[in-house]
């Protein structure tokens, strides 16, 4: 029992991680909090609803389409607002990307109603019992999903010649012009692989949660305690500190009791941050 | 005599020395007693054939879909009250009118609360004083209710809720406020009811109990309700859980439940956090003897699409299905009637208000009177059997309170994708599935 509930929370932890890893990295980059970030994801999941709906297409097969179309929708929010406020004061980014979240949210009920949807059976429909334990094969199949496309946005920070550019950006952005990097193009980048990332993680989980249009609210609480927690702009900080959560929310919620859940999740994040402000695997 | 006539001199005095004034005055005299004389005529020539009546519904605003549903149904009964309507078993629908007011009809005053406590007050008012109704009905939001009905006491009309259901409204020590509607109370003391019921039909021992309640006044106060009654009815709480509806995740509380193995869930959910549990019940292949779930998320119109086959078996309460006119014919004969007039069919809150209408009408050509104390004399004496009735009730009688005591919810279950009636069991248009079926299985 408490191996399974180990692993159920290891599942929910790497959906929450690959939401994260897309928050953290526009933050890394630019220092502007995305509170659309969550809408970002709703988006994602209604990619994957409607591709069932209208079209019978399994969101797997939805998945490239929605991320290559949530990835020009980040780099359009980019262009449209974020660009003419980079230097705004903090107060001015906050509302502007609020603004767009309130935005989003209300365009969603308005074009799509505020009805609860949900895509019926899927590719990955059904369990997987292996001995006692059992796995959902959607929550198995969003957890998978999730890990390798983190994977590959590590990989593209790592090795690729425009994510060492990223990175350089995000290390410092005037010694990164003067190398010739054009900032515009690399936040315009971020934006656009950030929403990528919460486009994913939605079109996964569409496959079991519940589709509305508030749904983002219920994942950006957590997600914005994974990016702190991880360290700001950490991408593998942000994806451990999504598996630990993951497992302090489940396997404290079971032996503790689950209202206490989020006082657990919160009270870890209060010690991390107390001992470690910069977070996990922040720079200091 | 002779005492009230001093003052008189002077007053006659006043149009000797100004007799143009005096002539106005008289003439004045003659045209207010002629006036009132024709007002009394009419009024009381009114009083023959017309007895009206106030509804306050959500005509407009968030719920009007519901208002309007309400007013179609409250107009079915009157119109079935008014004109002979055949052979049917309703209260007053084979004759015309009232009979013992002179085959006065009853007349429905609609007003639009907007879902505003403070309008459903003003309109209330406006109703007593204006329209001169002699009951109120209405108002489906007990907020609403609650304001409505206070201006009713105040001003001594008899207020009649066919729909509000928060147990606090008949609490209050009103001497004019009736409920036919069962209270949530009485929908939850109808689970152990259920219960009991279960054992002796199908011969086993129900043990324990899991409550997975969500944590707004909604699911706390049920949670207190399920404890006592739990108690008091000899169950064991395995295990009691408290959530909050906008969870992205629910598997703790799923694992916490299972690790229980209570024999049965009793659930409170709003439609996310329903569909999610249910989600999550079968990701970890949990499947207790019965999911016992509380109205709300597991009644709304979106949760048998959203979860489809996997909502299979589940049980809820209700307050009237349209199955139940397997059983009761009469059901079946008034829907058409109602589909034929307005294109829908009867659904709870329709059903109870077509029911409340009748009530009252009943009540009113009972005391013969439309004089507010003789009404409310007349409803305290209202006993309506239960084949009168398109509610699945025992009947129709007020305690003290104002509460019929004789209502009760039904218990429905998924069956082939429909909410089908499976208790009580004199009433239930399907056998109950009772365990639950193992996830593997399905």
């Amino acid at each position: 029992m408490l191996l399974q509930t180990l692993l159920s929370g290891v599942l929910v932890g790497l959906v929450y991680a690959l939401v994260a890893v897309g928050l953290t990295l526009i933050f890394g980059v630019m220092d502007i909090v995305n509170f659309a970030h969550g809408e970002f994801l709703m988006l994602g999941m209604y990619a994957g609803f409607w591709g069932w709906a209208l079209w019978s297409l399994d969101p797997l097969a939805t998945l490239p389409l929605a991320a290559l179309l949530l990835f020009a929708f980040g780099a359009l929010v980019y262009r449209l607002v974020i660009r003419r406020i980079l230097d705004a004061p903090m107060l001015s980014q906050i509302f502007a990307t609020f603004g767009i979240m309130i935005l989003l949210r209300g365009l969603a009920q308005y074009l799509w109603k505020p009805d609860f949807r949900s895509v019926g059976e899927t590719a990955v429909a059904g369990t997987l019992a292996l001995g006692s334990l059992r796995f959902g094969r959607p929550q198995l199949a969003a957890a998978l999903g999730s890990v390798l496309a983190s994977a590959l946005v590590w990989w593209f920070l790592r090795y690729t010649r425009p994510g060492a550019a990223l990175e350089a950006t995000a290390a410092d952005r005037e010694a990164a012009s003067l190398m010739g990097i054009d900032p515009g193009r690399m936040f315009s980048l971020a934006w656009g692989i950030g929403a990528a990332c919460a486009g994913i993680a939605g079109v996964l989980i569409c496959t079991y949660q519940p589709v509305f249009p508030e749904v983002g609210a219920n994942f950006i609480l957590v997600a914005f305690v994974l990016v702190a927690l991880g360290g700001f702009g950490s991408v593998p900080g942000a994806f451990w500190a999504g598996i630990l959560i993951g497992i302090v929310e489940v396997l404290g919620g079971f032996l503790v009791g689950p209202a206490y859940k989020m006082v657990l999740v919160l009270s870890l994040y209060l010690v991390v941050v107390w001992l470690r402000p910069q977070g996990l695997l922040g720079r200091a | 005599m002779s005492s009230s006539s001093p003052p008189a001199v002077p007053t006659r005095r006043i149009p000797l020395l100004d007799p143009p004034a005096a002539i106005g005055e008289c003439a004045g005299c003659l045209r207010r007693t002629i006036l009132a004389l024709c007002l009394l005529l009419a009024g009381s020539a009114r009083a023959a054939e017309e007895v009206r009546i106030g509804m306050i519904l959500p005509l407009t605003g968030a719920a009007a879909s519901t208002g309007l549903e309400l007013r179609n149904a409250a107009e079915l009964a009157a119109e079935i009250v008014n004109t002979p309507s055949g052979d049917f078993a309703l209260p007053l629908a084979a004759g015309k009118g009232l009979p013992h007011l002179g085959g006065a009809k009853i007349r429905l005053i609609f007003a639009d609360h907007q879902g505003n406590p403070q309008l459903g007050a003003s309109e209330a008012e406006r109703l007593i004083t204006q329209e001169k109704v002699v009951a109120l009905l209405g108002c489906y939001f007990s907020a609403v209710t609650a304001t409505a009905s206070q201006v009713a006491e105040r001003h001594g009309i008899p207020f009649l809720t066919g729909e509000s259901s928060s147990s606090t409204l008949t609490r209050r020590g009103f001497q004019w406020f009736f409920r036919t509607t069962p209270h949530d109370e009485l929908f939850v003391q109808n689970f152990f009811a259920f219960l009991k019921d279960v054992e002796k039909k199908k011969g086993i021992k129900i043990k324990t109990l899991a409550l997975l309640n969500e944590n707004t006044l909604f699911g706390s106060e049920t949670t207190k309700l399920e404890e006592k009654l739990a108690e008091e009815n000899g169950y064991k709480v395995a295990e009691k859980i408290l959530y909050p509806a906008r969870s992205a995740q629910l598997t703790s509380e799923v694992q916490r439940i299972k690790a229980a193995a209570a024999d049965v869930v009793m659930q409170s959910s709003y439609l996310g956090d329903a569909v999610l549990s249910i989600k999550t019940y079968k990701e970890l292949g949990y499947a207790p003897s019965a999911l016992l779930a509380n109205d709300a998320g597991f009644n709304d119109s979106e949760f048998l699409k959203t979860v489809g086959k996997d909502a299979e078996y589940v049980l809820s309460r209700e307050v009237w299905a349209l199955d139940l006119a397997e059983r009761k014919p009469l059901i079946r004969k008034v829907n058409d009637l109602m589909e034929k007039r307005h294109g829908v069919s009867f659904n709870g809150n329709s059903a109870r208000d077509f029911t409340a209408v009748l009530v009252l009408a009943e009540a009113i050509d009972r005391a013969g009177s439309t004089a507010p104390e003789a009404i409310r004399k007349a409803l305290r004496e209202t006993n309506l059997p239960a084949d009168q009735l398109i509610m699945p009730w025992e009947g129709i009688r007020f305690d003290a309170t104002g509460q019929n005591d004789k209502g009760a919810g039904i218990i429905v279950q998924v069956q082939g994708g429909k909410y089908a009636t499976v208790w009580p069991f004199p009433l239930a248009s399907r056998e109950i599935v009772w365990p639950m079926p193992d996830w593997s299985k399905r």
